[in-house]
């Protein structure tokens, strides 16, 4: 079962065209990293997905259908900036996350809230920039979706938080879930993904299963990304 | 246990050489029960799909059983075994040796040399 599809895709910024025919086609059970220089596309693609963007041409299902308000009940979106009120505390926001998504479960994320210590009664303005990145990952990958969608879900944050957010991506998603993160810190995802896309200037130049992309350049993912785009 | 990872070998084949060298050192003895995928996935920081790869090649292997209900298990009797060390330690001696004749030593310099080798 294929869980995300795009077909022609295409979206222009006026002039600028930030996503140029795209086909691409993810499975369920995997997760796939979304590898791509700056201004390469990664979040027009995804912003595309969760029904943010409407394409300029060419089409994306997932799960068989059409972005819209029920898709959005089973995909799970990790924005790249801070998109949560800086009001509400931890308490407050897995409020509204239950009251939001149905898929949401509470007890996991307070489980994960715990165990980065966390204060459910710190109002998000009060935390730093990581804890609150730390935070919105924490709420994503609390629901039972089918699709995840994490756009830089560890730029932000220090790197023993970074090893415990991909161990709770991997101990989180469901077998026949589908997890897409975007990021350019190739070597602290490369271990978890199953397969790799590369965009370069909104095209996707490589697609393929991870292991065995190693196997035939014989280099990690970082090395070869660092070779095939360099500047 | 840590996991450490090189970066130009696929981790699936990574995971099933520690998994042997685990076997044949005794840490795993035959009958013992393997972590379940999503455990050792998480403990090792990959892709729960990796670990499942290994596990099945392990199997194909006949080193592992797998339970349809309750887990895989370690299956290796002694014949089996001294094989195995055999196999793990070619690649140790073939390593050496490459190692060794890149520092300009010949075959025989180097068989003396292991040889006169006092820890």
């Amino acid at each position: 079962m294929e869980t995300l599809v795009c077909e022609g895709l295409c979206k222009d910024y006026g002039s600028i065209k930030a996503l140029n025919h795209v086909d691409l086609s993810l499975s369920e059970g995997k997760i796939v990293g979304l590898l791509g220089p700056n201004g390469s596309g990664k979040t027009t693609l995804i912003k595309m997905a969760s029904r943010l963007l409407v394409p300029s041409a060419g089409k994306i299902t997932i799960c068989g259908e059409v972005p819209s308000e029920k898709t959005k009940a089973i995909v799970s979106y990790l924005p790249d900036r801070n998109v949560l009120p800086e009001y509400m505390n931890c308490d407050e926001l897995v409020q509204m996350y239950q009251d939001f998504f149905s898929d949401f479960e509470s007890g996991r994320a307070y489980e994960m809230l715990g165990s980065l210590d966390i204060d459910p009664k710190m109002p998000l303005r009060k935390m730093s920039k990581g804890t609150r990145e730390k935070v919105q990952l924490i709420l994503t990958m609390s629901r039972r979706a089918k699709l995840y969608l994490l756009d830089e879900p560890i730029a932000g944050v220090d790197p023993a938080a970074r090893d415990y957010i991909l161990r709770t991506i991997i101990s989180n998603y469901d077998e026949n879930a589908t997890v897409l993160i975007s990021t350019h810190l190739i070597a602290d995802v490369e271990n978890v993904l199953d397969e790799a896309i590369f965009l370069k200037e909104g095209r996707i130049i490589l697609h393929e299963n991870a292991d065995e992309l190693k196997e035939k350049t014989g280099k990690s993912i970082d090395e070869y990304f660092r070779e095939v785009f360099a500047c | 246990m840590e996991w450490k990872f090189l970066d130009d070998i696929p981790i699936y084949l990574q995971i099933i050489e520690r998994i042997k060298v685990d076997i044949v050192s005794g840490r795993y003895a035959s009958g013992d029960k393997l972590p379940a995928v999503r455990d050792l996935a998480t403990e090792a920081g990959v892709n729960p799909n990796t670990v499942q790869r290994a596990f099945q090649e392990l199997e194909r292997q006949g080193l592992v059983q797998s339970e349809r209900t309750s887990g895989r298990y370690v299956s290796i009797d002694d014949e089996k075994k001294k094989e195995l060390q055999r196999d793990l330690s070619q690649d140790c001696i073939r390593k050496l040796f490459e190692d060794l004749r890149n520092l300009g030593m010949d075959d025989q310099m180097i068989k003396d040399a292991v040889g006169k080798w006092e820890e």
